[in-house]
């Protein structure tokens, strides 16, 4: 017979109680704001959901997230092919494996903020060695401070450098787990090297592969500090993402009931489409 | 199909080798008869993976060259050389499903679909795998899996040999018996040439016509499973083979006998050449226990079923014999007799006395 014994929740409690603090009580104060209007001094007025309303309507909400779900699918249409690419020509062994290795991390080594200040610099018309190129050498006309493409281009380019190597690391560690045996056996069946590619090495690197789209996915949905260091947003609202928009909202007019419900959102948002994409990806495993 | 002709081959992974031991595979020279079961046998390291690769097309030989037939294919790539090849673990692809897999190699080539389907029908039937043909092969049982790769070489009709590379390694025991009656089955069946590589000795002469013994990159005997029984070219082939492998004593040639451990021992035939390290070869079945002969001191007894494993000691030696009937008792003392016409004498390892005609 089994014994009941609720001691065991003594050994809970300590994560309860780190889960608690870091991450339900954060949480459900942005569920207080919320659903209340305040005018300072600590006294709070009940709205009900009439700020989800007012976000969800908003014209300036639909286009701060058009704009971030076209910039993270750029992202992810660049860097998952161009991460595969690259982990595919990287050699399998011999003297220049540690040196790819690193090469290819010493981008995500870097501070997010200092990635932003670095490409700033290294844009700016006159002054950056991009800038400068562009303008003065080429004779293109290129300011990511006054044109909205400029600003796009530099701001995707930025994250292509900065994260393409999260791919490329993860999908070449699936790549050199792959036994020589079904290179050989591929070689002996005539596949070519697009069936070897579509038959071998892509199934071998879908695990990975999933998670580095999902972590690809997520970082880039709620990315701030890089394009906030970059181009503050601008010019005018042309690269104000969500994240920005959100700290604009809360932070810069100081209204927290619509940037807390904005927050949950775009909390849920995120949350949907991991979730969706990540059952797609796995379907197939269940089978 | 056709013949396999191995002519003087050589490989070396150096780019520069110096002497012998450089050489992964020592000098092979071989021809191999169209339709033949073959085996090369040998340890790990001895040399016979890198065998079958050159044979494959995989590794390109340092020197020498292989013929199919009369067609040199010494520096063509796997793909051109119509052979099929067994890896060690199972290779198959995830996505496909069986059927898929096996019509892989055939699509790869063009074939028209009609001859892919009914080619994939034919082979899944000689398989046993008709009733899984559409279902994933990710899926699937080590043995069933295994069994897919080998149909992947067996689909195409051109194959000029099948080989296989320690293709049991990791399939359960009471299955690895079943999957080798197959393969037997199906060598049978389709007539091609199978070359089989393993250190498993069972596996190699319950398959093979001939057996390729290889041991540091040399190949000590070619043979059937009884020449090799029978009689070892080398002291490394007796020992390999059998269980327990063959004693192999100290003791001086003279003429057409050798003296062990002070007693006179008659030999098939006579001693040929002189110095060298000598040894005498007799396997465990031909040693018998005698009313007179060698006085030895019986120092443990094994009951191993089918028979008894005795050992006994003769002076500072000790060897082995294997007896039918009810073995002496450990401690007692007995009297050996060696079976002359299948007792030898070794010099450095090689065989040294004359056949008897």
């Amino acid at each position: 017979m089994k014994t009941v014994n609720q001691r065991a929740w003594f050994f809970v409690l300590p994560v309860l109680f780190l889960v608690a603090f870091n991450a339900l009580v954060p949480m459900m104060t942005v569920v207080n704001y919320s659903v209340q209007e305040t005018f300072g001094n600590n006294k709070f007025f009940w709205q009900g959901l009439d700020w989800f309303e007012q976000i969800l309507r908003s014209e300036r909400f639909q286009a701060a997230l058009g704009r971030q779900f076209l910039f993270t699918g750029i992202i992810l249409a660049i860097e998952v092919p161009l991460g595969i690419i690259i982990a595919l020509s990287m050699p399998r062994k011999g003297f220049w494996v540690p040196v790819c290795l690193v090469l290819m991390a010493l981008p995500m080594l870097i501070p997010w903020n200092v990635v932003g200040a670095m490409w700033n610099i290294f844009a700016l018309p006159k002054i950056g060695m991009l800038g400068y190129f562009m303008n003065d050498v080429l004779g293109v006309n290129y300011d990511m401070t006054q044109d909205p493409l400029a600003a796009w281009i530099t701001v995707v380019v930025m994250d292509v450098w900065h994260w393409t190597s999260l791919v490329v690391l993860l999908c070449y560690a699936g790549l050199v787990s792959i036994p020589d045996a079904y290179y050989q056996a591929a070689k002996i069946d005539g596949a070519s090297p697009w069936a070897v590619f579509r038959y071998i090495q892509l199934p071998k690197m879908k695990t990975v592969l999933t998670i580095a789209i999902l972590l690809r996915f997520m970082d880039s949905f709620n990315i701030y500090t890089e394009p906030f260091v970059l181009t503050g947003g601008g010019p005018g609202n042309s690269t104000t993402l969500l994240s920005i928009d959100l700290v604009k909202i809360a932070l810069g007019q100081f209204d927290l009931g619509p940037a807390a419900a904005m927050s949950l959102i775009y909390f849920a948002i995120t949350l949907l489409v991991s979730w969706v994409f990540y059952t797609l990806m796995t379907k197939d495993d269940q089978q | 199909m056709a013949e396999i002709t191995l002519s003087h081959l050589k490989h070396s992974y150096l780019p520069d080798p110096k002497g012998p031991e450089d050489y992964a595979l020592k000098e092979i020279d071989v021809t191999w008869r169209d339709g033949g079961a073959y085996a090369l046998l040998g340890p790990s390291g001895c040399g016979k993976s890198t065998l079958l690769n050159i044979i494959s097309g995989l590794l390109t030989p340092s020197e020498g060259r292989v013929l199919f037939g009369s067609e040199d294919v010494t520096t063509l790539p796997p793909d051109r050389r119509n052979i099929a090849q067994v890896f060690q673990f199972p290779v198959i692809y995830d996505t496909m499903t069986v059927r898929q897999n096996l019509a892989f190699p055939l699509r790869n080539r063009g074939v028209d679909e009609g001859t892919i389907a009914k080619r994939v029908g034919e082979i899944a039937e000689m398989l046993d795998v008709t009733d899984m043909l559409d279902v994933r092969a990710a899926g699937l049982s080590p043995d069933n899996k295994q069994k897919i790769s080998m149909g992947r070489g067996l689909v195409r009709d051109d194959v000029n040999a099948v080989m296989f590379d320690e293709p049991l390694t990791v399939i359960d025991p009471h299955l690895k018996w079943v999957l080798r009656s197959k393969l037997k089955e199906l060598h049978q069946r389709v007539k091609a040439t199978m070359i089989y590589v393993t250190h498993d000795q069972t596996e190699a002469l319950t398959f093979a016509d001939e057996v390729v013994v290889m041991q540091d990159g040399e190949v000590v005997q070619i043979g059937t499973p009884v020449e090799l029984f029978e009689r070892p070219q080398h002291t490394f082939v007796g020992h390999f083979i059998g269980s327990p492998g063959m004693n192999v004593l100290p003791c001086e040639a003279r003429g057409d006998r050798a003296v062990f451990e002070g007693h006179d021992v008659a030999l098939e035939g006579a001693v040929i050449g002189n110095g060298g390290d000598v040894a005498l070869g007799v396997r465990p079945e031909h040693v018998r226990v005698a009313e007179a002969g060698i006085p030895a001191t019986v120092t443990k007894v094994s009951d191993v079923g089918r028979h008894f494993v005795v050992e006994a000691q003769v002076g500072a030696s000790s060897l082995k014999a294997v007896l039918e009937e009810a073995p002496p008792e450990k401690g007692s003392a007995v009297h050996l007799a060696f079976q002359p016409e299948k007792t030898r004498v070794y010099r450095d390892g090689w065989i040294a006395t004359e056949a008897r005609s």
